[in-house]
């Protein structure tokens, strides 16, 4: 080796030359592979965990006692908040309350039996089909259960 | 006409102290002796102290203070949050390792004698450093709120409410009222991560600044040496060279951080119950387990004092002679000098020996 680099003048690419960028290559792509490893963990401890999904469960929306025909109450759904409907006729109906426009929370209109978004006077009928105004999507209709006094509500099922 | 690259630097010398920055950080030399690896200590402190703001900011994003909420956002980021486990364990393992280092650096400082004029500040910011880190330990060790972080807080804050007449409006102070409640948690929190680092960015910039300014000590007995021969003197730069190496080390440290925390990830324990008892063999944390064993074993009267009463004045005694050490160090009128380094020794031994006694104590 020592002959190597003694002869540098004689050859274009001396072998001390190479082994040198060798090295630094090699040490080069060992500090960007370690330093990939700790930057990952920290990218992917800034994007937020998804919630805990409510799958199958199902969520007690209200007592049965707490609606009359013709009135509607909000519930918690997970992180977000559904619209329980108790129809004139006295059917449940259950749904999304974020409007589907720009995620307003949307309200039962008991004058109109629809229900309506105040933000941008959206409207959607009581299966949460976008009727009128700006709304680009129906509101997901969830499933609904009586069970004892409790009406409970959950994520409808894929066939 | 110049290249872009030029004309902006041009544009920044004039407007930017950047030359003067660098000839500083070039002017520095560092000797290098038989004790040159002390040098690195202070560095790995401070890259420690690093690691404590990078991960303690990334906490922050998922941490909420409240004593109903505490336990569970650290739960919810151990559990949920991607990494969370490794983030948070990196964070425990390094403030542990820092105060390791602090102490390190503190005694290695101390034997070399690195303290003497004109550095006696720069000695004085680091053991204020130390005290600041002590809190940080403290404080942190309060916000997951389980049990052993509850009764340790209890205690710790019920020990300076011994001292007469300051004693009890600093334990209003620190517990935020009577009791360790859901404020006492929004006061550590605040301490921990506002009102100690902004002070420790202040003594940080001074400690640091004063060593760059000054120089490494050589230690004396190495500059009698060099005195007489003077070929054996030998320096590397500060920069680049010396930095390149305290790099590696911090490479590695960060390397051995990871291995811990992936290793042995920080458990989180029980959620605090103020109307449960205290768990047995309940002890702080092992910086304060010299301490907390001291203050156990001495008697309730020692000679007609209380005992209590006479172990934090004791510490308080330990830590006004650690700050004021540099001031203690001479020759006229008492030969004081040859005893620092004896009652250093006798110290170090006795926080050895208590710390590893209160650790097996029941």
């Amino acid at each position: 080796m020592h002959s190597a680099s003694s002869a540098s003048t004689v050859g274009p690419e001396p072998r001390s030359v190479l082994r040198r960028h060798f090295v630094s290559i090699l040490l080069g792509t060992g500090l960007l592979a370690s330093a990939a490893s700790f930057l990952y963990p920290i990218l992917r401890y800034l994007v937020p965990p998804k919630l805990p999904d409510l799958g199958g469960d199902a969520v007690l929306a209200a007592k049965i006692s707490e609606l009359k025909p013709n009135t509607a109450k909000t519930f918690r759904f997970g992180s977000r908040p559904g619209l329980l409907v108790e129809t004139a006729s006295g059917e449940y109906r259950a749904m999304s309350a974020t409007c589907t426009h720009l995620g307003c929370t949307v309200q039962y209109r008991p004058d109109l039996r629809e229900i309506w978004c105040a933000c941008h006077n959206g409207m959607y009928d009581l299966n949460g089909r976008n009727i009128s105004g700006p709304p680009p999507r129906p509101l997901e209709a969830f499933e609904v259960q009586v069970r004892g006094d409790g009406i409970f509500v959950r994520r409808k099922q894929e066939a | 006409m110049a290249s872009p690259a030029s004309s902006i630097r041009q544009w920044l010398d004039e407007r930017f102290p950047l030359d003067d920055i660098k000839s500083l950080a070039e002017k520095k030399k560092v000797p290098v002796h038989r004790y040159s690896y002390w040098y690195f200590l202070g560095g790995m402190t401070l890259f420690l102290f690093g690691v404590q703001v990078l991960t303690g900011a990334l906490l922050l994003l998922y941490y909420r203070p409240g004593a109903d909420e505490a336990f569970e956002s650290v739960q919810f980021i151990m559990t949920q949050v991607h990494f969370g486990w490794l983030i948070r364990s990196v964070h425990s393992w390094s403030a542990n390792l820092l105060i390791f280092m602090a102490f390190a650096h503190l005694f290695s400082v101390l034997f070399l004698r690195s303290y003497r004029k004109p550095r006696e500040l720069t000695w004085v910011s680091g053991i204020l450093l130390l005290f600041l880190m002590l809190g940080f330990g403290f404080s942190g060790y309060l916000l997951p709120w389980n049990t052993l972080s509850y009764f340790a807080t209890k205690v710790g804050t019920e020990i300076p409410a011994q001292i007469p007449i300051i004693g009890r409006p600093t334990l209003l102070f620190l517990r935020g009222g009577e009791d360790i409640t859901g404020s006492t948690l929004t006061r550590m929190f605040g301490f921990h991560v506002a009102i100690l680092p902004a002070i420790a960015t202040l003594l940080i910039g001074l400690h640091v600044g004063l060593i760059q300014w000054f120089g490494m000590s050589v230690p004396p007995s190495l500059e009698g040496e060099w005195q007489a021969l003077p070929a054996e003197r030998r320096e590397v730069r500060f920069f680049p060279n010396f930095v390149l190496r305290e790099l590696m080390a911090w490479y590695v440290a960060l390397g051995l951080l990871g291995a811990l925390a992936a290793l042995f990830p920080w458990g989180l324990g029980v959620k605090a119950d103020p109307f449960a008892s205290a768990p047995a063999g309940i002890k702080p944390e092992w910086y304060f387990l010299f301490m907390f064993q001291t203050l156990k074993l001495i008697p309730a009267k020692v000679l007609g004092m209380d005992g209590e009463m006479l172990g934090i004045l004791a510490f308080g005694v330990i830590g006004a002679v650690a700050l004021l050490l540099p001031f203690l160090d001479r020759e006229k009128p008492f030969n004081t000098r040859r005893w620092i380094s004896g009652l250093a020794c006798v110290f170090l031994g006795y926080m050895a020996v208590m710390t590893v006694y209160g650790w097996v104590a029941k």
